[in-house]
């Protein structure tokens, strides 16, 4: 998986230490540790793995270099990036009110000037004076609070109360740099050694086997069932659990991605209810990934939170350890490389939030501009505000054209031999199931690749769509995925699966039995 | 449910044994006592806009652009905004597909790290590879990271100065390593020496520990001392010799309020030494947004450059950046324009040069009066603050304090510090929170209160320090000594 280097200044690592070795030996004839190697690199490191920017990423990068370096060297005119939950990368444009205000607070000198009417709503310069004032130092560049920004938490907290409709506390809140951070929290909080493990869901988004990996710990993995629409049946949880448990594992918590990620289905209630009623009975934390919260594309279906189900059984602090994220990266608004997110965490004792605030501490805060930003997503423009209208049109906008485009694209991938897949009832992806004939597995063998792995590389290098091979999110054995995303503009996308599909045809006829 | 699952005994062991005394204990009291009312100093973190320093001009005015790029098809955008920073904004906006709001490259957006490398290169005379720079939310990030690597099990131990910055004892802790000290000498400016370096190196050896890196801090924190060219070269052939990764935590390399020993970095020193020393290290340097002039804690923007690093080593820290998908890219064009900063002849030039020309002079200016305001008490002695950004005071306490302190389960500076915060609002750390020899107990507070209410601020603890010694008077003078 080697990186592609400059050799601009001239430095040819190879030869280079090659000498700088002989010098060694020489000062120092008793043996003594290596350089920073593979070999002496802390294996845990070693071990992880994250497909996303794996290496099809990383070779999509390379044939980028060399169109711009060489156009018409390759058969196609452009890159396209289907890896990755990127809206922004692929021409989605951000909601003007949240940059308006992020901008003010950013640059507060401009609420001075008059010109700044004539450049800002009315509405965005009233909400950065009211977030300045509640800034440390009334500025973004000062380290903030470890949990963030009270006043955005308090927003935060807010809009989920007026979500949910059960209340929420800011000091529940902990603002990241994104949801990840958040996720690395809790895995380095619970995992102590290999003997504890977490319940992932398999197809999973590789953050969590990553983190798992990183932090020591073993995924527990419960397979959801592809023939229903990615459902997650309790009868597979508690095999799961009982399997590893058998096997001396102390499983600690559970994971829930809803909508999925790769899988995009969304959750019903009474499904809710039931992964509750388990996670009560066998002692677990919930750990409820929500970053597709606002992505929901099905009609019939509705978001509900882990939260407010859960309350609304009558389920409380009491019973039940729940920590939620969400992310300012997705919904309509893909402000991913703004880097904002947040847990809530209820139904934990004192002394262990003491220690993730203690965590929180170590790193000082997460950035503040992010932090704003999480708290417009929870309170947006409301109804009679200068913003509101222009707001609602460019929100539905983009959530109506990634409804159309979820369609268009699932649509295409079940048109294709051998392909069915299921509808993304919500999040960002289509996760096709792919059925190669023999020749795919045993060429594929051959050089030593997963066939799907296999398969997108050869779609990389026919038609420069960059797509993430299943494997990278585990699936049942014997069973073949790649992940596409919805993002491609809506007009680029016929083209993209016109593409895929000549290509497919190709494929399919070279190996066919 | 009966029991908790995430019960406090069963939480990771390491995560329970890691403290980071600068959000610890002082500062969660001082939080108390804020929301009671108390109007409280927070001198307990490098935070300079916290106290009223105010954001560079230019910098943010490119900011503002990036996160709004509709205002540049506005006609009146002029009015606003100059033009060059109209130009540098086009230009991020460029450099990233889908700019502020789109993930990049995890390693960083490459017209950035290209902008630090032609930043080293001007700096140090000596090329820099873009490819060998990783951006990251804060040089913490990337310190976390590196360590990761570096540290595989409890047999693995890392040389930190004593005292140090908190993040590298919290950090070691957390990844389940050894902390190897080597101490820094009070009485000789905070200095290093080398001899005590190799004997902690031995010691170590001896208990069975697999030593892997040394890291320094330069100018220290929180001891400010600025390392002399020497003396990075007599740590940089130990660890060549002893085959140590060489950590240069470079981040307050802007702020240097002495002109004996400006800064020199760490990889300059080594690329002078030529060839084969200058390949036969590696050499990790880190760098922050957050301090010098710019002061921006608050956007997480940093980098760490490596030097001779193997290649497949670069591509495992580069796999564990793309779980994290990208650092936020405000933080990264922040760290473009830090390194990058308007030159003579551009129309925001005057401007930046007298903000920050202000700022620098005005942090020396404070250096003096905190290190002369403590060295007027008796009872304490403070080397000057050669750079960084704190003042690190030795308090000599009476033994009735300590007797005091120990009955109300404190550390004696831990106690020192509280009183301090109850009599005058002021929220210091306290040298535990560091590391210092057995014996000596130390503060540490920021030099960044406003320089016009400096006078005051060491009125008031001149005044609670008058009150603390003669309460704890000893009927003789013996008090704590080095």
């Amino acid at each position: 998986m080697a990186v592609a280097r400059q050799q601009d200044v001239g430095y040819d690592y190879v030869s280079d230490q090659a000498a700088a070795s002989q010098w060694l030996s020489s000062l120092t004839p008793t043996p003594l540790p290596p350089p920073l190697t593979v070999e002496s690199i802390n294996p845990k490191v070693i071990k992880c793995e994250y497909a996303v920017r794996g290496a099809i990423a990383i070779r999509a990068q390379v044939l980028q270099q060399q169109l711009i370096a060489d156009p018409g060297s390759l058969p196609f005119d452009e890159v396209v990036q289907c890896n990755i939950g990127n809206p922004q990368g692929l021409n989605q444009k951000p909601i003007t009110y949240f940059r308006e205000v992020v901008s003010l607070c950013d640059h507060p000198d401009l609420l001075g000037k008059p010109q700044v009417h004539e450049l800002f709503s009315a509405d965005a310069i009233r909400r950065a004076h009211r977030i300045i004032d509640c800034l440390t130092g009334r500025s973004t560049g000062a380290y903030s609070d470890s949990q963030g920004v009270k006043a955005c938490r308090e927003d935060v907290a807010a809009g989920i109360s007026a979500r949910d409709g059960f209340p929420a506390s800011p000091d529940d809140i902990f603002l990241t740099d994104g949801a990840s951070p958040g996720v690395h929290m809790v895995m380095q909080l619970l995992l102590r050694s290999e003997k504890d493990g977490i319940l992932c869901p398999i197809p999973q988004y590789p953050l969590y086997s990553a983190s798992i990996a990183l932090h020591g710990g073993t995924l527990v993995p419960y397979y959801l069932d592809e023939e229903s629409q990615w459902g997650l049946e309790i009868t597979e949880l508690k095999q799961q659990l009982h399997t590893a448990r058998s096997a001396g594992i102390n499983v600690r918590a559970l994971v829930v991605i809803n909508p999925g990620n790769p899988t995009g289905q969304v959750l019903s209630e009474e499904n809710q209810r039931r992964v509750l009623q388990f996670v009560r009975d066998e002692g677990l934390i919930l750990l409820a990934d929500e970053v597709y919260q606002e992505n929901i594309y099905e009609a019939g279906k509705k978001f509900h939170s882990f939260k407010k189900v859960s309350r609304a059984m009558g389920i409380g602090e009491k019973d039940l350890a729940l920590i939620s994220y969400h992310s300012i990266s997705k919904g309509y608004y893909g402000e991913c490389g703004r880097r904002g997110g947040y847990m809530e965490v209820t139904g934990f004792s004192k002394e262990v939030r003491e220690q993730m605030l203690k965590l929180a501490s170590v790193n000082l805060c997460s950035n503040v501009s992010g932090q704003i930003l999480m708290s417009l997503v929870m309170k947006p423009p409301k109804a009679g505000e200068e913003s509101y209208e222009n707001f609602i049109k460019e929100r539905d906008g983009i959530l109506s054209s990634l409804a159309r485009r979820a369609k268009v694209l699932t649509e295409g991938m079940n048109k294709l031999e051998g392909v069915t897949c299921n509808k993304a009832e919500g999040a960002m992806y289509v996760f096709p199931r792919l059925r190669f004939p023999e020749k795919v597995l045993k060429v594929a063998a051959a050089a030593k690749v997963a066939p799907d792995l296999f398969y997108t590389q050869r779609l990389l290098e026919a038609t420069g769509i960059v797509m993430v091979p299943g494997s990278g999110f585990r699936q049942v054995p014997g069973t073949w995925h790649v992940r596409c995303t919805i993002l491609p503009s809506e007009d680029k996308l016929p083209g993209v699966i016109s593409r895929l599909s000549t290509f497919h045809q190709k494929f399919m006829d070279e190996f066919r039995d | 449910m009966a029991h908790k699952v995430m019960d406090p005994d069963s939480l990771n062991a390491n995560v329970k044994k890691t403290v980071y005394a600068v959000r610890g204990e002082l500062y969660l009291r001082a939080s108390e006592l804020q929301k009671e009312g108390k109007k409280i100093i927070f001198t307990n973190v490098g935070n300079p806009h916290a106290l009223g320093q105010k954001p560079l001009t230019f910098p943010r005015q490119v900011m503002a652009l990036c996160q709004a790029p509709f205002l540049m098809d506005d006609p009146h955008v002029g009015l606003l905004f100059p033009s060059d920073a109209i130009a540098r904004a086009k230009k991020y906006l460029a450099m990233n597909t889908g700019g502020v709001g789109a993930y990049s490259d995890s390693r960083g957006v490459p017209g950035v790290r290209q902008e630090v490398a032609d930043f080293i290169l001007e700096r140090d005379g000596h090329p820099s590879d873009p490819e060998t720079i990783f951006l990251t939310d804060g040089a913490s990030k990337g310190v976390q990271q590196v360590l990761n690597a570096l540290i595989r099990n409890e047999k693995d131990g890392i040389l930190v100065p004593i005292p140090q910055y908190p993040l590298y004892s919290a950090t070691i802790t957390l990844l389940g390593g050894t902390l190897v000290p080597y101490y820094l000498s009070e009485e000789a400016n905070w200095g290093l020496d080398v001899t005590e370096l190799r004997k902690s190196i031995i010691a170590a050896r001896r208990k069975g520990i697999t030593v892997r890196g040394l890291v320094f801090i330069n100018p220290g924190n929180p001891t400010g001392q600025c390392l002399s060219e020497t003396n990075l070269r007599d740590l940089i052939e130990l660890c060549i010799k002893e085959r140590l990764v060489l950590m240069a935590d470079e981040v307050y390399q802007q702020n240097i309020y002495q002109d004996e020993r400006p800064f020199i970095s760490a990889k300059k020193v080594l690329m002078d030494m030529g060839r084969p020393t200058s390949s036969a290290l590696e050499l990790i340097s880190f760098h922050s947004v957050s301090k010098g002039f710019v002061g921006e804690c608050g956007q997480r923007g940093g980098y760490f450059e490596m030097t001779n690093f193997h290649p497949q080593t670069v591509d495992e820290l580069y796999k564990v950046a793309s779980i994290s998908l990208s650092p936020n890219v405000n933080g990264q064009i922040l760290m473009g324009l830090m390194v990058k900063p308007p030159r003579p002849g551009d129309v925001s030039y005057p401007l930046y040069a007298a903000e920050s020309q202000a700022i620098l002079k005005s942090l020396r200016a404070r250096a003096h009066i905190m290190t002369d305001g403590f060295n007027d008490c008796q009872n304490i002695v403070c080397n000057f603050t050669e750079g960084a950004m704190y003042s690190f005071p030795q308090v000599k306490l009476p033994k009735a304090a300590i007797s005091a302190a120990q009955k109300a389960g404190k550390t004696p500076d831990v106690f020192y510090c509280l009183r301090l915060l109850e009599a005058t609002g002021i929220s210091t750390v306290p040298g535990s929170g560091f590391g210092q020899k057995d014996g000596t107990f130390h503060i540490r507070t920021t030099i960044l209160p406003a320089e016009k209410d400096m006078p005051k601020i060491m009125e008031s603890f001149k005044k609670f320090n008058e009150d603390f010694m003669r309460q704890f008077a000893d009927s003789n003078t013996i008090t704590s000594r080095l």
